[in-house]
């Protein structure tokens, strides 16, 4: 069934368990966003030191995809640099933006590849990015705070 | 029920297609808009390539049978809701109309009886749609006017015990939504109108939720302003109406300026057009208005009397076997007493956007989300429902399918 591409379950282990959540009292950012067509809110705290993520935990309300992405987002982004996950924040971009027509590079995206069946679904793709454009925000943030 | 769905589905050429990989099309949106009969289709179609040309000007053939066209619009949707055809004035939505009215309200001057100040008060309630409650906020906002509301209660219906408190002898409007367009709870209005009234305020009814569904006098119901969509009531998109009594239409300033809307002007000044015309500036949309009026007409043909008892009937069953889903939450009144044919709901554990998409894969359109009713949301202590949305076109069947598949989503995301 189409619709097992995109409730993958690894994605529906991450929202039935999700990781890093929970928000974390210290941070160098905390930014909050909301799907604004769904109501699904995520607010992160994001803490960098000497460049290099420390903790980047998260709380919100939303549903599976959002919220699986969000936590898959935290596992993959903790202790990389900020370069690196500028890297991975774009290679994941690239995938909700491809339609269905690409698999993801696992080299870089890892596990968050199972949401490639997501970008075939054009009204979940916000849910997916919902997290990853509040790290965005975030990591600006937390640049400017280092400077 | 004196109308055979199947019949009425012929009608309407959507349902001959197919969805997610050739699956019965079961359409519960019609809350969000309406699937377009033939009758429609055509009438709008016919208008472009039988009568294209611009309405009230040019001293032509074409322009006389375009303004024909349009006003025999008017006059159907006039009929319609029992209202004169001088007090119908076309917009290119319901939101549109509700903010003339609020922009019109703003533009009046000291003296005018919609002025309004920081001695004044408008009403709303905690359910109304964005588009019934953003305009008055906002409009309270430029003028320091004070924004009260009635609350909602836990079962679902407009908390009227302090109206006397909430509607005030400051009160100069009460916008108040028919039916909700999350809940299904029909309001009562006469309590309304009557206190709006006493004290001189005027009630603005958003009516999109109603006017499809159910027969509405516009003198019967004893408000001022009613605004609905065409595109919900099986008409075009593109096209709203705003009604409001002929003596309030003359008393309130214009909205939107321009062509056609005027008598006379000079360089520095310009005086108005009677009504309709004040409140239509520019080139309207006229294969719209023809198209609505087609809705009407077919509607009128199955009768809206018949309409509202299918619509009962079908909630009647769709209620029923609805709550008999473990972990089911109907957000709205549990029982068929003054509601209409929109239920949403939660199910225990699985977010309303995925319930949406798995009764999608099974053929079957919902809406989710909080349905531009955030307050209302927060209210019911939800994030977000789905909701499933009845018309003329949907029966038992489509009621069946999508209990089933409700049951579907459960066992496909209690897997974990």
């Amino acid at each position: 069934m189409e619709l097992d591409s995109l409730y993958q379950e690894v994605i529906l282990d991450h929202y039935k368990h999700p990781q890093h959540k929970g928000l974390n009292p210290v941070f160098t950012a905390q930014v909050s966003h909301v799907n604004t067509s769904c109501g699904d809110e995520i607010t992160l705290n994001l803490n960098v030191q000497e460049n290099v993520i420390t903790s980047l935990t998260w709380d919100g309300a939303g549903c599976s995809i959002s919220q699986a992405s969000v936590s898959m987002l935290s596992d993959l982004l903790t202790d990389k640099t900020l370069e690196q996950a500028d890297v991975i924040v774009k290679s994941f971009s690239e995938l909700m933006a491809s339609k269905g027509t690409s698999a993801g590079d696992a080299e870089i995206l890892e596990d968050a590849v199972v949401f490639a069946g997501v970008s075939k679904f054009p009204g979940r793709v916000k849910c997916a990015l919902l997290g990853w454009m509040a790290f965005k925000d975030a990591a600006i943030q937390s640049q400017g705070e280092s400077k | 029920m004196s109308f055979s769905v199947a019949e009425v589905r012929k009608d309407f050429p959507i349902f001959e297609r197919t969805i997610r990989d050739g699956k019965r099309l079961v359409y519960l949106d019609s809350g969000a808009t309406a699937q377009k009969p033939w009758a429609v289709i055509n009438a709008e179609s016919d208008f472009y390539s039988k009568h294209n040309a611009a309405v009230h000007r040019g001293a032509h053939q074409l322009a006389e049978e375009a303004t024909d066209a349009y006003e025999g619009a008017r006059a159907i949707v006039a009929a319609f809701i029992g209202a004169h055809e001088n007090e119908v004035i076309f917009t290119k939505s319901a939101t549109e109309s509700i903010n003339l009215v609020a922009y019109a309200m703003g533009n009046a001057e000291a003296g005018n009886r919609f002025a309004l100040t920081s001695a004044d008060s408008i009403v709303v309630t905690e359910m109304e749609h964005h588009a019934n409650l953003i305009p008055w906020q906002q409009l309270a906002k430029r003028t320091g006017a004070q924004l009260s509301w009635f609350k909602v209660t836990q079962d679902s219906r407009l908390d009227l015990s302090n109206i006397e408190q909430i509607i005030t002898p400051k009160t100069k409007v009460v916008a108040v939504t028919h039916q909700s367009n999350v809940l299904g709870t029909i309001n009562p209005l006469e309590a309304i109108v009557k206190r709006a009234h006493e004290v001189g305020a005027v009630v603005v009814l958003d009516a999109c939720q109603s006017v499809p569904h159910m027969s509405v006098d516009v003198a019967a119901l004893g408000v001022d302003f009613l605004a609905f969509s065409g595109h919900k009531a099986i008409g075009p998109t593109g096209v709203g109406v705003l009604w409001g009594k002929a003596q309030l239409l003359d008393e309130l300033p214009p909205f939107l300026t321009g062509g056609s809307m005027i008598e006379t002007v000079t360089m520095t000044s310009a005086t108005w057009a009677p009504v309709p015309q004040k409140f239509e500036a520019g080139v309207p949309n006229m294969a719209q208005a023809v198209g609505l009026g087609a809705a009407f007409q077919y509607l009128s043909a199955l009768g809206m009397d018949q309409i509202r008892a299918h619509e009962i009937s079908l909630t009647d069953y769709a209620l029923k076997k609805m709550l008999t889903i473990p972990g089911i939450r109907i957000v709205g009144p549990q029982t068929n007493e003054s509601r209409g044919a929109t239920i949403s709901f939660t199910v225990k554990d699985i977010h309303p956007h995925d319930i949406g998409q798995y009764v999608d894969s099974q053929g079957i359109a919902l809406r989710t989300g909080h349905h531009c009713a955030w307050p209302l949301a927060k209210c019911m202590n939800v994030p977000a429902t789905t909701r499933a949305s009845f018309y003329l076109y949907n029966d038992e069947h489509d009621v069946d399918a999508l209990v089933e598949a409700i049951t579907g989503a459960q066992e496909y995301f209690g897997r974990f």
